[in-house]
């Protein structure tokens, strides 16, 4: 049967909570506030009260693949995700700067 | 059902020790995970490893794996021996099945994992909730379908368990519709559209990932986009106006004169839709282009144009303070 949906995108404009983000990545809360202490997950709002922008609940579904199937414990989860996260960076700017680069003729 | 050997997938011998296994394993996930890796094959290479692990380290599933032999080829259909299917039709039973098991249109993963969900259904207590699996697929858009949004069906097999107790993967059509202003490296959500929950677990979700695909004209950076313009020398001395292609139609870009080669001219709101509204930009970025092949007259004028012209594009070469101590 075929069903139709609206796809929704997970971007830096929009938001999700703490629950959200837990529920949809796997990672425990713990392990989720870790990583915020950590500096590899940014969050807004207080403690309690803590969002996030939506694309990092690919970030956070990545960092759960990676925790349970490389049996990563929370600081070496950080250091490949700021390693993974910089990766990223260094590629989107060769894209930029492909981009820009003329093709010979 | 198919023969796989997980042992030579994980490279170890059928005798290695729980450590050697976990020590293969390891080495392996660190070179094929999908997320770190840019193997093309990655991330079938890791499934395989990932399966043969699941089973080969716990050691109930080990020994019933290793009864099967050693006698198969990998992908060699066989069948288990006739006292598995009584064995797992009883724990089928006790984890709340029907009590009908066959071994039918079942993989090994499946079988394993069944073996795992009957030990687990033959503890007793409440049946647990279950949340349905997520997906995640990679979904290949051409420019302009990012441009105007577009939809898509997406084939997946769907893991559901049967009253029978066993696992099977229907296969399921999905039709997502993908909004405007789709990025590459992009991703979206289908709330609900994954596997099915089980004993009242929440429905698993659907992940998109966006890959453009290359243009012949476009090249993307973020929402911009980029496009070569090459110009004639006179058009670029002289300025011209030129017909510059874009996703939407054609457009008439003024190229003032003495545009030099590299300059980028910029034609705004012309690049991707963004998703929270407005759009990215155009660039053209000049090139300057020489006819390859040149008639008697057109050589004729770019003689007159040597002798003529004063410009001299190498001035900067002499009379600067470079090269001295």
């Amino acid at each position: 049967m075929a069903e139709h949906e609206e796809a929704v995108w997970l971007h830096a404009e929009s938001q999700v909570t703490l629950v959200e983000l837990v529920r949809s990545s796997g990672i425990p809360e713990d392990v989720v506030r870790e990583l915020v202490d950590y500096g590899a997950l940014e969050a807004q709002g207080s403690g309690t009260q803590w969002c996030f922008s939506a694309d990092c609940v690919a970030r956070m579904r990545t960092a759960a693949r990676l925790r349970a199937d490389l049996e990563l414990e929370t600081p070496a989860l950080a250091l490949v995700l700021s390693f993974l996260e910089r990766i990223q960076r260094l590629e989107s700017h060769v894209r930029h700067l492909h981009a820009q680069l003329a093709r010979p003729r | 059902m198919k023969y796989k050997d997980y042992y030579a997938i994980l490279g170890v011998a059928r005798g290695a020790s729980a450590d050697e296994i976990k020590k293969a394993y390891r080495k392996l996930a660190q070179r094929y995970h999908p997320d770190v890796t840019k193997d093309p094959g990655g991330e079938e290479k890791f499934k395989d490893v990932a399966e043969a692990y699941q089973t080969l380290k716990d050691p109930e599933k080990r020994a019933a794996y290793d009864q099967l032999g050693s006698a198969y080829q990998p992908g060699q259909d066989f069948r288990p021996p006739p006292d598995w299917e009584k064995q797992f039709r009883e724990r089928a039973a006790a984890s709340g099945g029907g009590g009908a098991f066959s071994f039918d249109d079942i993989d090994l993963a499946d079988l394993f994992e069944g073996l795992s969900r009957g030990r687990r259904g033959a503890r007793g207590g409440a049946p647990m909730a279950i949340p349905g699996e997520d997906f995640e697929v990679t979904v290949h858009l051409s420019l302009e379908d990012a441009h105007r949004g577009t939809q898509v069906e997406l084939q997946l097999g769907m893991p559901e368990i049967d009253a029978d107790g066993r696992v099977r993967h229907v296969p399921k059509t999905i039709k997502a519709r993908i909004p405007k202003g789709a990025t590459d490296g992009q991703r979206l959500r289908l709330r609900g559209q994954g596997g099915k929950g089980f004993n009242g677990g929440r429905d698993g979700d659907l992940y998109l990932n966006i890959v453009l695909h290359p243009h012949p004209l476009f090249r993307p950076d973020g929402h911009d986009l980029y496009i070569d313009l090459p110009l004639a020398p006179w058009e670029a001395a002289l300025g011209a106006t030129v017909e510059v292609p874009t996703l939407g139609g054609a457009v008439n870009l003024k190229v003032p004169a003495g545009t030099a080669a590299g300059r980028k001219l910029r034609l705004a709101k012309r690049g991707l839709p963004k998703p929270q509204g407005g759009e990215g930009d155009l660039y053209a970025i000049v090139q300057i282009v020489n006819p390859t092949v040149l008639n008697d007259r057109e050589r004729e004028l770019f003689k007159e144009l040597a002798a003529a012209s004063r410009f001299d594009p190498r001035g900067h070469f002499s009379g600067g303070s470079h090269g001295g101590a």
